[in-house]
């Protein structure tokens, strides 16, 4: 390898470089988003830029430790990493703050803390070590399934604190499950999962059966060698109908009537206009906002601290989850397409090293972490330009929170001191 | 194969969302326009609005500021209701109404809570304003009209519409502009240009400091002032004449075009249209179909011309040499076309040439004319599109293209008219010969017949009649100062002069001479008819008049239409001559036609129609007499404070 020959510095310097261009550009974007009037000092720890830095600065010194910390420690230790975490989850339940709703958070002296942006580190780990584990068989049922109970731990205790937007972030470990030897046909009943999803809210049960229907019938009559009995392809329209009825009664008895709205905007399915107008109002008034935002960026952006709607504050929360909208409309297509590049680029740096992994551990956990900051990017970028419902978790290394950026900072330079340790592997 | 999945996936959402923001930021976007950003609020500083001289330099509109009594409904804390409402006038329960209207529109932005303070309530209120939160007075302005007279000529100004918004973005919600008369023709040179500052605001709508230090703020334009040609004593005193009477008086320039004075019957107070009973007062007179004082009769009102429209048949006539100033015809108290009687006549001597035909008015004569001038052309159709284009040439049958809001085309029918309404070849000079008298398909407005009637005076060219005088550091349009040629030739207008001369002479109009001023004018009686349940009954005959004088050089041509005043030298004579001795010498000598027009009313013949009873005309009627018409004089204050004499 070429960076054998520079033993000096071992460490990925793309993915720092990537990683500190990303929360820079953010700490500039929440500047903006939540300066008020004149900024007399950076460090004015009673708005959220100022609380930022600092913890842009904890960070670093974090990062230092991680470093710092023989490489094996991490594979050895993971299981322990991981229990410490459950444990803090369900320590919500007895010592947790409520904010907005959700009990996700500890209240030590004046600071927050949300032990949900740590369980997504410790759970890779976990996974990694579970699966780089000699006798685990990706192939096998038991195994599949143990492996899943790792993951849907932490995603239980998280929707039962009322924070459902982490909670999804779990699904984002079927990438790395996949690419460890889970069966094709997990990906295609995926695939067919969410079509069928769509379908039945969008246009009801009787269209989604009516679409199974055809495309089996179509898939047995085609399937001229090794045509399997009649009996085979009946089971599965029986599930596709069955699954169907399943995803109705979801959305209209299980579901929060706040998530039910979510959806039909995104689906457009609310026809009733004084319920419309009640939307509009309340959660298609963010999405508007923001894409008004993003919008009236056009081609070069405002500029920096020029955003009359970032100015106006218009859009509510632009400073954590919204923070996207700031970027589009202060720097534009331009700047915002960047912003989109470099997650792009980072993501697939990970992919990149993951792969060149001597070691299972470091490719599985390399893995998990590419996959989280994708689903995470997808979701929060996806919702604020307005293309996927509104699902509240934040943009990696973008948001204002510590606990979200120290949270990806772990994840991402645990792998980045993996990567270093690769020449030591045999 | 697995290992593509996720940067397959991770690389096509990247495509997605780039797509996602050029769709959203460069595609469909307009370039940033702090104007349409609701992130910036807007605040407009409303330049003075141009003041209205008369001719002379007379000051006839003003601006006088108004206080709006302004509400944001969420910044209201409790208060003294009793007093607050005894301050502004207003009951209790219309206090709460207004209230939860104000709320109802919107808790943050403010509404209009009481408009258009009176002076002497806005210095009380002022004092205690500060004791009323979420109340505030903004102030605006609005016309000041220094005299009760010209409302058809000074129009009036009211808020913007939705409509005129989307046509005209100039305007924002709120605004005023021109809705009647010089108001909405010179509105762009009256109002200015707005200033305005832009404020960045947050989304509670709060102001939060100049957007980029008001680097694209700009300074008001104030609007014009301007002169108008109007005569402010002669519209007094047409406005005078014209009181108890319908019909609409034009008296023009005819060296210049310039409108002289502009009547219109019935008239009312320009200042009802200002103020905080604007809307009521507007609402009762556009609802008055019957004697519709917004309808500027002199302008809209399209009148069958009658008699004076024979001189433009007899100009006709020797341009086309079909007929000579000294032939004459036979009149045996009409026209007959065999054994047929297509038209009636008067008692006068016969035969006539077309001296005595202009002074006596006799229809033989110009059916004979009329008939000779479609019949030189081979087609009936060809000849009268002939005839129509010396017509049109006067400025009648179209649009005057001036440069007042309203007008109507008229009509003077041609060859493809009765083509359409017969078949062609299908018909003759005797099916239409009341053109020939001003009946008939021929109609015109007060404007177009003093145009018409200037034209003749300045002997075969007019300028088009307009309003504007002079402009403050501007010119007047160009179009208002080029000749328009007729197409009849100058020495042809010398009989038909001569002719107008005779009217007075030895005329129909000898009863109106003035002494010292030589004038030519035309008497006219036009028949009319109107629909009563469904059934056309005939009414009285209506009044019409034009003169120009003095004959050689002429200062005024003047058009007068008085509607059922029965013959024209009846009440349209009297006021024509009447203005025309006004303008000219200044004052009045004739005192006795002046009283006779004053007390003599014709609004017992306008409730006629509507009386449902049966009813005379014409010689069946009787006319109404006024006795105390001084006192009503002195009340309505028809004449305007100025002693500056008119400049001639």
């Amino acid at each position: 390898m070429l960076r054998e020959n520079h033993r000096g510095f071992k460490f990925d310097w793309v993915t720092i470089v990537l990683f500190l261009a990303l929360v820079g550009f953010g700490w500039l974007n929440i500047l903006s988003a939540s300066h008020e009037g004149e900024i007399i000092t950076y460090f004015n720890t009673s708005l959220p830029y100022g609380k930022q830095l600092l913890f842009i600065m904890l960070t670093i010194v974090l990062i230092g430790v991680i470093l710092s910390i023989e490489a094996k420690f991490y594979e050895r230790f993971a299981s322990v990493i991981y229990i410490i975490s459950m444990l803090s989850l369900v320590g919500l339940f007895i010592f947790g703050k409520n904010v907005n709703g959700a009990t996700s958070w500890y209240g030590i002296g004046g600071m927050t803390f949300q032990p949900s942006e740590f369980a997504k580190f410790a759970t890779s780990l976990a996974v990694a070590k579970y699966i780089s584990d000699l006798q685990t068989n990706m192939k096998s049922l038991s195994d599949q399934l143990k492996t899943i109970a790792i993951i849907v731990l932490p995603a239980i205790l998280i929707l039962l604190q009322n924070d459902a937007g982490s909670t999804v972030v779990y699904a984002s470990f079927f990438f790395v499950f996949y690419r460890e030897g889970l069966q094709q046909i997990y990906l295609v009943i995926g695939v067919i999962i969410m079509l069928l999803s769509v379908i039945s809210l969008k246009f009801g049960i009787l269209i989604s059966a009516g679409v199974s229907l055809i495309i089996i019938a179509a898939l047995y009559f085609f399937m001229k060698k090794k045509r399997p009995s009649i009996v085979q392809p009946i089971i599965v329209f029986v599930l596709c109908v069955v699954f169907s009825f399943g995803v109705k009664t979801f959305y209209d008895s299980i579901l929060k009537p706040h998530q039910k709205d979510r959806i039909s905007l995104w689906l457009r399915l609310e026809k009733d206009p004084v319920k419309l107008q009640q939307m509009k109002k309340t959660i298609l008034y963010n999405l508007n906002e923001s894409e008004k935002a993003i919008s009236s960026g056009g081609l070069k952006g405002k500029g920096f601290l020029e955003g009359t709607r970032t100015t106006g504050k218009f859009v509510p929360e632009q400073h954590t989850d919204y923070i996207f909208s700031t970027v589009g409309e202060e720097w534009g297509f331009l700047g915002s397409a960047m912003v989109v590049i470099l997650f792009v680029s980072l993501i697939i740096r990970i992919l990149y090293l993951a792969e060149a992994q001597k070691n299972q551990f470091s490719r599985v956990y390399g893995y998990c972490v590419a996959s989280i900051l994708f689903v995470h990017f997808t979701i929060n970028t996806g919702m604020v330009m307005g293309l996927i419902p509104t699902v509240g978790i934040p943009l990696p290394f973008f948001s204002y929170g510590g606990s979200g950026l120290w949270g990806f900072a772990i994840l991402l330079f645990i792998f980045v001191k993996l990567d270093s340790n690769k020449i030591n592997e045999w | 194969m697995r290992k593509l999945l996720l940067l397959f996936t991770v690389v096509v959402v990247g495509l997605i969302f780039i797509a996602r923001l050029f769709y959203l930021q460069v595609y469909n976007q307009s370039a940033y326009n702090p104007l349409e950003d609701n992130a910036i609020r807007k605040v407009y500083d409303y330049p003075k609005r141009g003041y209205v001289y008369d001719r002379n330099g007379v000051l006839l509109v003003a601006n006088q500021p108004s206080y709006d009594v302004m509400i944001i409904p969420r910044e209201v804390e409790p208060l003294d209701t009793i007093e607050f409402c005894n301050l502004l006038k207003i009951t209790k329960e219309k206090f709460i109404s207004t209230y939860k209207k104000a709320k109802h529109y919107s808790p943050r932005l403010p509404s209009v809570f009481v408009p258009q303070l009176s002076k002497k309530d806005y210095a009380v209120l002022q004092e205690k304003m500060r004791k009323f939160k979420g109340f505030y007075i903004q102030k605006r302005t609005l016309r000041d009209y220094q005299t009760s007279i010209g409302a058809n000529v000074l129009g009036d100004i009211g808020e913007v519409n939705q409509a005129i918004i989307n046509k005209k973005p100039y305007y924002k919600m709120g605004d005023l502009i021109g809705k009647q008369g010089i108001e909405v023709s010179y509105e762009e040179t009256l109002r200015g240009i707005k200033g305005i500052k832009f404020i960045q605001k947050d989304r509670f709508n709060r102001d939060i400091g100049p957007y980029k230090d008001g680097i694209f703020d700009t300074l008001p334009e104030p609007g014009k002032d301007i002169n108008i040609t109007i005569d402010a004593q002669l519209q007094a005193y047409g406005e005078m004449l014209m009181k108890h009477k319908r019909g609409g008086i034009i008296a023009i320039e005819p060296s210049s075009g310039e409108i002289l004075a502009m009547v219109s019957g019935p008239s009312y107070n320009p200042n009802l249209l200002v103020g905080r009973d604007r809307s009521k007062n507007y609402t009762k007179m556009h609802y008055d179909t019957i004697a519709k004082p917004l309808f500027d009769r002199s302008l809209m009102a399209q009148y069958a011309p009658g008699s004076p429209f024979k001189v433009i048949n007899a100009l006709i006539g020797l341009q086309e040499g079909v007929v000579t100033a000294h032939e004459s015809f036979a009149c045996r108290m009409g026209y007959y076309y065999g054994s047929r009687k297509l038209t009636g006549c008067h008692h006068h001597k016969s035969p006539v040439d077309m001296n005595a035909g202009i002074a006596q008015s006799c229809n033989a004569y110009f059916v004979n004319v009329y008939r000779r001038i479609v019949e030189k052309y081979d087609d009936a159709g060809e000849g009268l599109n002939v005839w129509a284009n010396h017509a049109k040439s006067f400025g009648l049958g179209d649009f005057l293209h001036n440069d007042l809001s309203v007008g109507r085309p008229g009509r003077i029918p041609d060859g493809d008219y009765y083509d359409r309404q017969y078949g062609d070849n299908r018909w003759g000079s005797t099916y239409n010969v009341s053109n020939a008298i001003g009946q008939g398909e021929v109609e015109a407005t007060p404007i177009q017949l003093a145009n018409m009637v200037a034209a003749i005076a300045n002997r075969g060219y007019y300028y088009t009649p307009h309003i504007i005088k002079s402009i403050e550091n501007d010119t007047i349009p160009k179009q208002f100062q080029t000749k328009n040629h007729t197409t009849i030739d100058k020495k042809n207008f010398d009989p038909v002069v001569q002719g107008m001369f005779d009217v007075f002479n030895k005329g129909t109009a000898q009863s109106l001479q003035i002494p010292g001023i030589e004038i030519c004018g035309k008497t006219g009686t036009a028949e009319n008819f109107m629909k009563i349940d469904g059934k056309t009954t005939q009414l009285t005959d209506h009044s019409i008049f034009v003169a120009f004088a003095p004959k050689d050089n002429p200062k005024i041509a003047i058009a007068v239409f008085v509607e059922n005043g029965y013959w024209g030298s009846r009440f349209a004579g009297r006021m024509a001559t009447l203005m025309i001795e006004k303008f000219i010498n200044g004052n009045i000598t004739r005192t006795d036609l002046e009283d006779w027009i004053l007390t003599h009313s014709l609004e017992n013949e306008y409730k006629k129609p509507y009386s449902g009873e049966p009813f005379n005309i014409n010689r069946g009627s009787l006319l109404q007499v006024i006795d105390n018409y001084k006192d009503e004089a002195n009340t309505d204050d028809v004449t305007i404070n100025t002693s500056e004499k008119p400049s001639l």
